[in-house]
């Protein structure tokens, strides 16, 4: 007896050392210095839906929940409380209740209360006019109906349905809680937060910084002085700062693979994930003119793609395969190969595919001394450009004969708009990997992204069916055939998705990604510097 | 005298006048708005949200009264708000002139202080290995696209030395300035004095062999007062001609240097704010670049007075 006390006493012992080593092992201090690609549109990551606001602006807030930074996968059971303690579900599921945290403030000084994020829902599901300039995911609270408060440290957000991915929406990193007291035009240039960084600067071009919030209410973190987001345009330049170590971390999936194999080679240390980016690059087809609103020739256009081309062209096989939702391993919600075998255009035998597709074009009064002529748009971007022309080749295979239209930026919307054009190649990212998301901002009718104006109010019933379903099993299941549906009906043929790389010094401690999605794990409390 | 410098005054309002409309204008022709720019970047449509944004700016406003309201602004010393950052324009263009300012002023000398010594180099000893030699590296400087220079200027840096020389951060001191800029200044005036190198050079080789030339050596005098005091000052007019147009290149024009060696120029910016459509931006770099170069000319046929007497605008 006395001998299995002294071991436990000694196992005990050795645990409380390791935990104490551990809690000890973090540095204090030091500025970690990030290379940045572009200058970000604003600083208000409720109106912005690219990295380049959201890695840097999304250490200033904080969200209701956020997910596990532990967890590898961003998962709906792997979500932490952030600025609420606790939630829970009444009225059969149709109100979320949080219990909000004690005593946080914001970076002005003024207390947090649920008046602030019953405002920030107020704003971005337009019941309030929160002088936004814009609010590119508002199709993600469609099923909010109302949001109120319970005192100061509760709030109540009621649905018309029950909808479990509500909480994940909350989780990401798009979905801050902002200040009540704050006017919209400042959070685009001088965001207050409740976050463990302050913001301290923004110089157009050039830098983004971030310091220390003292007053964090996470006791003792975050660990760094200040965040430094050098704005450098030229990619080559980056890498070979980050190389000089006059930079200790890149741009989350900014850099190819290629890229990153290239840093490591000349420094073997360096540490670089690759993994999927979120984006996807698809195909817009005009279904509502002439000749693409038959949806024989839809079809058959979706045949004529060899998906694994792309992907061994484009990033020497990386980029992955599948539908809207990201393929597993990584994507939660995607097809499992064995599914995706069975969607039209998916299968293996790229050539019975596009036999099928010359079938139908012939069908068509289409054959190899008559072929189609078609403008394939796209954005003046180099890889819209490089995904375009491999589309043209492709589209030979079942007799359409296209021709690039290459259109700037700042026309490409517009003409979207005006519905002119009649194929245009698309590339697109998703905040979160989750169905909801996914289905309610890009494929239900009347969605601001909703490019195609896809609307099929069948599907459309499967989108809420799902959107309703708690056993991730059977949601999974309806999921897929929602998905095949949407590729079988052309509503934005999905060509591949595409995959980036990450790279940092092995001083930077602490640093999670997540493997199915990048917008979500860039609060920093549990970054340090071992220098 | 004064009045040449008078009438050229004026005529540099005439000519700003004319390039304030010229590049409002063409900044109007362009397709696409600020609107147009911000929700591609936020990659939605919403025709609503746009409108108002377009009504927010002014944009809706006819053509005439937009423009009168930017001159009028100027006059006022109101050079409006950037589209993009919110931010009054004058704030975000002063602490970007004197970055160019330093860079530019640093390459001139760096061109000056090689291009012209070595181009008469070139020529006295005319055909000889040294010539040779400098006629090749001059020809390297023209033909190098500055992007790749650059570059192998910093993957030497790091290889090397294990640092690299861009912009990172403002330096405090002159010195740090220096060293921070004499690097990207050195790569433009590799370029800007293969040039001058190459102009000085066939300047000197028309002038030396000329009869004052000739006239001059018969007098006695030692080979180097011939070449200076006499050759140099005659070739040097199309010299400084070029030395003036490099000037007011080197304000705006240095896209790819400041993009390679990441330094938050002039020039960048306004690439960027064109991409932005950002017109209270562009507008006023703009017509700040004009401003400099008409000066530059200005200065540029001052100094062909003092350089050769027999120059004399006001007759």
């Amino acid at each position: 007896m006395a001998g299995w006390l002294a071991r436990m006493a000694l196992v005990c012992g050795l645990m409380v050392s390791a935990i104490a080593g551990v809690a000890h092992a973090q540095k204090q201090g030091g500025v970690l210095r990030v290379t940045h690609r572009d200058n970000p549109p604003s600083a208000s990551i409720h109106e912005e839906a690219t990295i380049s606001t959201d890695m840097p602006f999304m250490a200033v807030f904080n969200n209701l929940v956020i997910f596990d930074p532990d967890s590898e996968q961003n998962r709906p059971d792997r979500i932490l409380p952030d600025l609420a303690t606790s939630w829970h579900l009444s009225d059969g599921d149709r109100k979320l209740t949080f219990q909000l945290r004690d005593g946080v403030r914001w970076h002005d000084g003024k207390p947090f209360s649920s008046a602030d994020v019953k405002c920030t829902w107020d704003m971005v599901t337009g019941r309030m006019d929160g002088k936004m300039r814009k609010n590119p995911r508002k199709s993600w609270w469609f099923n909010v109906k109302d949001v109120t408060t319970n005192g100061a440290r509760e709030v109540t957000f009621h649905l018309n349905e029950p909808q479990p991915s509500l909480l994940v929406m909350l989780a990401g990193g798009f979905s801050p809680v902002y200040p009540c007291h704050v006017p919209g035009n400042l959070m685009r240039t001088h965001p207050i937060g409740t976050g463990p960084f302050k913001f301290a600067e923004f110089k157009q071009n050039e830098s983004i910084k971030l310091v220390r919030n003292p007053d964090y209410w996470k006791p003792g973190k975050p660990y760094l002085e200040g965040i430094e987001y050098t704005i450098i345009p030229s990619r080559a330049t980056a890498m070979l700062a980050l190389v000089s170590g006059k930079f200790d971390l890149t741009l989350t999936g900014e850099l190819s693979s290629e890229n990153a194999k290239e840093i490591q080679a000349q420094v073997p240390q360096m540490q670089c994930i690759v993994q999927p980016s979120n984006t996807q690059g698809n195909l817009l087809v005009n279904r509502d003119k002439p000749p693409f609103d038959d949806p024989r020739l839809r079809r058959a256009l979706g045949l004529a793609i060899d998906r694994k081309a792309f992907s061994e062209i484009l990033s020497r096989g990386l980029n992955k395969i599948g539908g809207a939702m990201l393929a597993p391993p990584e994507g939660l919600w995607g097809w499992s190969p064995e599914f995706m075998e069975t969607v039209p255009g998916y299968g293996g035998d790229v050539e019975k595919s596009r036999e099928e597709g010359r079938k139908i074009m012939r069908e068509l009064g289409y054959g190899p001394d008559k072929m189609m002529p078609l403008k394939v748009t796209t954005r003046n971007v180099a890889s819209y450009r490089d995904s375009s022309v491999i589309l043209i080749d492709h589209l030979k295979s079942v007799y359409i004969q296209g021709e690039l239209e290459v259109l700037d930026s700042s026309v490409w919307y517009a003409r979207l708009l005006r519905k002119d054009y009649a194929v245009g190649m698309n590339v697109q990212g998703t905040g979160i990997d989750d169905p909801d998301v996914q289905f309610f901002e890009n494929y239900t009718c009347g969605s601001e992204r909703n490019y195609t104006a896809y609307c099929n109010p069948e599907l459309e019933k499967l989108y809420r069916q799902q959107s309703m379903m708690t056993d991730f099993e059977a949601r999974r299941k309806v999921v897929w055939e929602i998905d095949r549906k949407l590729q079988e009906d052309g509503a934005r043929p999905v060509i591949y998705q595409s995959q980036g790389a990450t790279c940092w010094w092995p001083h930077v401690k602490g640093l999670k990604l997540a493997v199915n999605s990048i917008y979500n794990h860039w609060r920093f409390d549990d970054v340090w510097l071992d220098r | 005298m004064l009045t040449y410098i008078i009438r050229r005054l004026l005529l540099m309002v005439v000519t700003l006048f004319g390039v304030s409309v010229v590049i409002f204008l063409l900044l109007r022709i362009v397709p696409g708005n600020i609107a147009d720019i911000l929700f591609d970047s936020a990659g939605l449509i919403d025709p609503a949200e746009k409108a108002k944004i377009v009504a927010d700016l002014g944009l809706d406003l006819p053509l005439p009264q937009q423009y009168a309201q930017w001159i009028g602004g100027l006059f006022r010393g109101d050079l409006g708000f950037s589209y993009v950052s919110e931010k009054p324009v004058l704030d975000e263009i002063a602490p970007r002139i004197p970055i160019t300012a330093r860079l530019a002023a640093l390459a001139l000398f760096f061109s000056i202080v090689a291009g012209v010594p070595l181009g008469v180099i070139s020529a006295v000893r005319q055909n000889s290995g040294l010539d040779y030699g400098l006629r090749v590296l001059s020809l390297s400087g023209l033909s190098m696209p500055s992007f790749w220079l650059g570059l192998l200027i910093l993957m030497f840096c790091v290889h090397f030395f294990g640092t690299i020389p861009i912009y990172d951060r403002a330096p405090e001191t002159f010195w740090a300035w220096f060293a921070m800029l004499a690097i990207p200044a050195a790569a433009v005036g590799f370029r800007s004095s293969a040039l001058i190198m190459r102009l000085t050079r066939s300047s000197m080789l028309e002038v030396l062999g000329q009869d004052f030339v000739r006239t001059a050596r018969s007098k006695g005098l030692s080979e180097a007062n011939v070449t200076y005091n006499h050759a140099l000052r005659n070739a040097v007019l199309p010299v400084i001609t070029t030395i003036g147009i490099e000037t007011a290149f080197l304000f705006g024009g240095l896209i790819v240097t400041e993009t390679v060696f990441n330094i938050p120029g002039v020039a960048r910016f306004l690439v960027e704010a064109i991409r932005w459509r950002d017109y209270p931006m562009v507008q006023n770099l703009v017509l700040f670049i004009a401003i400099i170069v008409v000066t530059v000319n200005l200065i540029v046929d001052l100094i062909y007075m003092v350089v050769d007497p027999r120059i004399r605008y006001s007759e």
